[in-house]
């Protein structure tokens, strides 16, 4: 028991780390993405190759006035930024890095920082309640451009939510388990017995709903700058408006990881013979891979028009979904008897 | 332990309970209620019913919240002060009598006996989610399938109660 | 094969959930030390485009979000039915094929109602 604890915290102070740090350097990674996409170097200035801005961005924020308007209801406008980030990164309690134990001071730790039975049923109730934090900022900032944002928002994330929920039903049935661990396990031996070849039209879902969800361009409508100035964190400044920041990367993270899990056999490796590499750094990488996919998407696609939004989400995304389900039950079943 | 966690996750539902009588504020409420769905749900974690507590937290917390949420800012419920009611005197008079017959009924029940607290005995080796489908879907086929229909029954009157307004163009 | 509840599970999460609201909390208390305080009227003024805010922000909005926080909660509970029906679908066999195609039919009625009744437009 003693042992489990010390092991849970270790690796909840390596997951905190390893979170906050990525996070920051996303931020860094995305405007040099970006930069050389449209032919120009992105941030250069701070350190060599502009690789220490994440740190002077850090220092900017914390040391920036937090401006809270006078009409604004100041006990919810002050906890809301924390609603959010909270979710976001609590989340990533379930989720398996890697596949061996190992050894750190002596005490034998899990590459995760548990295992529930409900995995996947956890980080899918949490990236709900994480639209709290959404809804109430927008609303307790108590200006028009702000309560609009965080409307939009939610409508948004619930409508896409309810795609990203069924697009899973397909593994479920496979995989037979809502742990992460054990749909990582099932996924073993060699690419093809991955999720995403079965489950191909789910995985698109999946990661269509996951870019909604997390307010990215082309869905980014909740902040859309030209209409709604920054939407619902229009009166945030400072540490506050960091910690929004902080959550809508850690968000992004957590759906690379999660379609990485579900459809690309997260730590697996492709080949038998590609075993020696460590399965935490094939996790990683496939995790990268849907993170600079995300950055790609932003630097390619136009923003959609919100009818246009909820249209796709509730007529086209959902009908797909229900048709993934039945197929992929009826097939199963078939294929099993 | 268990009774220790019990007490924190009972009291503090308790608790949120109240104060989403209290606040005067809808928003507040709903908060309060937020953090009482989140306390449910450890209390289903420490009754060992896992799957509860994660489809409590997705639907009342994740949707029905947000449902309240919508219509507590649509309806815009404007309101001075955060405490307490000017029918809080009725209100306690009528809650003594809720009170007291709740803690008649409990007096008056013997639960050990009759419900039994270790589950369903066909199922002994599956783990809480399994249990949960094979008993749902084998023994509690017909209300599974009622579930549906009242599912529907909702849809159906929500957009039959909002349509004179969605027609505006 | 199949883990009993183990609620002690649950131990490192409520941990986790202690060390990201401390997170939160440490982020924003550091800030209070380092950062100036100088509010002023126009300052704390909402954002409006340097116009004078007209009346309260919490207007009456579109009936339309409603209707869709009505639905996605019709269908989060249908698919929270499904997953302890796919979990179990090996063992439900054909048995569970049919009863959850006659639960998704019936709501899939619910589904075209809302398409017909144009509960689905925004426009």
């Amino acid at each position: 028991m003693l042992n489990d604890l010390a092991s849970a915290v270790i690796v909840i102070v390596a997951v905190l780390f390893v979170l906050l740090t990525t996070v920051a350097y996303l931020t860094y990674l995305e405007r040099k993405v970006l930069g050389f996409m449209q032919d120009r170097l992105g941030p250069m200035e701070v350190g060599p190759w502009g690789l220490l801005q994440p740190l002077a961005d850090g220092i900017k924020l914390i040391s920036k006035e937090d401006i809270i308007p006078s009409d604004a209801d100041k006990a919810i406008f002050r906890i809301a930024p924390v609603i959010s980030l909270v979710p976001a990164i609590i989340s990533f309690a379930v989720i398996p890095f890697g596949r061996d134990s190992f050894h750190f001071l002596g005490i034998t730790t899990h590459p995760y920082i548990t295992d529930i039975n409900i995995g996947i049923l956890y980080v899918l109730a949490l990236s709900s309640v994480g639209a709290y934090g959404i809804l109430l900022g927008g609303w307790a900032s108590n200006s028009k451009y702000s309560l609009l944002g965080a409307l939009r928002s939610a409508a948004q994330v619930i409508s896409y939510e309810l795609n990203a929920g069924m697009s899973v039903i397909g593994v479920l049935i496979l995989a037979g388990s809502l742990s992460l661990v054990k749909i990582e396990a099932a996924q073993s031996g060699g690419f093809w017995h991955w999720y995403i070849f079965p489950q191909i039209v789910a995985f698109v879902i999946y990661l269509i709903s996951g870019i909604a969800e997390t307010n990215r361009t082309p869905f980014d409508l909740p902040e859309a700058e030209s209409e709604l100035v920054a939407g619902f964190f229009t009166e945030y400044s400072g540490m506050r408006f960091s910690l929004y920041y902080l959550a809508e990367y850690a968000n992004m993270i957590m759906v690379s990881s999660i379609a990485t899990i579900l459809f690309l056999g997260g730590w697996n490796s492709p080949f038998a013979f590609l075993d020696f590499v460590p399965p935490f750094v094939w996790f990683m990488l496939k995790v990268y891979f849907f993170l600079f996919f995300f950055f790609w998407i932003r630097a390619t696609l136009p923003r959609l028009r919100y009818d246009q939004l909820m249209k796709f989400g509730w007529k086209v995304m959902l009908p797909l979904s229900f048709a993934n389900v039945i197929v992929t039950a009826i097939v199963v079943y078939m294929v099993r008897h | 332990m268990q009774m220790a966690l019990f007490a924190y996750f009972g009291g503090a539902v308790v608790l949120s309970a109240l104060f989403v009588v209290y606040f005067r504020n809808p928003i507040y409420s709903a908060m309060s209620l937020l953090a009482m769905f989140m306390h449910i749900a450890g209390l289903y974690v420490i009754l060992e019913a896992e799957f509860l507590a994660g489809v409590q937290l997705l639907v009342y917390a994740g949707a029905i919240l947000v449902l309240y949420l919508f219509v507590v800012m649509l309806l815009n419920v404007q309101s001075r002060g955060r405490f307490l009611q000017r029918q809080t005197p009725l209100v306690a008079v009528i809650g003594i009598f809720a009170a007291v017959d709740v803690i008649a009924l409990l007096l008056h029940t013997r639960f050990y006996p009759e419900l039994p607290a270790i589950p369903h005995p066909g199922v002994p080796t599956l783990g809480n989610s399994e249990t949960i489908g094979m008993v749902l879907y084998t023994q509690y086929l017909f209300p599974f399938e009622i579930a549906s229909l009242v599912l529907l029954i909702a849809l159906v009157g929500a957009i039959v109660l909002a349509k004179g307004k969605l027609k505006y163009r | 094969m199949f883990s009993q509840s183990h609620p002690e599970h649950y131990v490192p999460i409520f941990l986790f959930l202690l060390v990201a609201v401390g997170f939160g909390a440490v982020s924003l208390t550091v800030g209070k030390l380092i950062r100036p305080k100088n509010p002023y009227k126009d300052k704390n003024a909402p954002y409006e485009c340097g116009v004078p805010p007209i009346n309260d922000a919490r207007e009456r909005f579109s009936v339309r979000y409603y209707v869709i926080a009505m639905l996605f909660l019709v269908f989060d509970v249908e698919v929270v039915f499904l997953y302890p029906w796919a979990v179990d679908f090996d063992r439900l066999g054909l048995f569970g094929l049919v009863e959850m195609m006659i639960f998704i039919f019936i709501l899939l009625v619910g589904y075209v109602y809302a398409w017909k009744k144009e509960a689905l437009e925004w426009d």
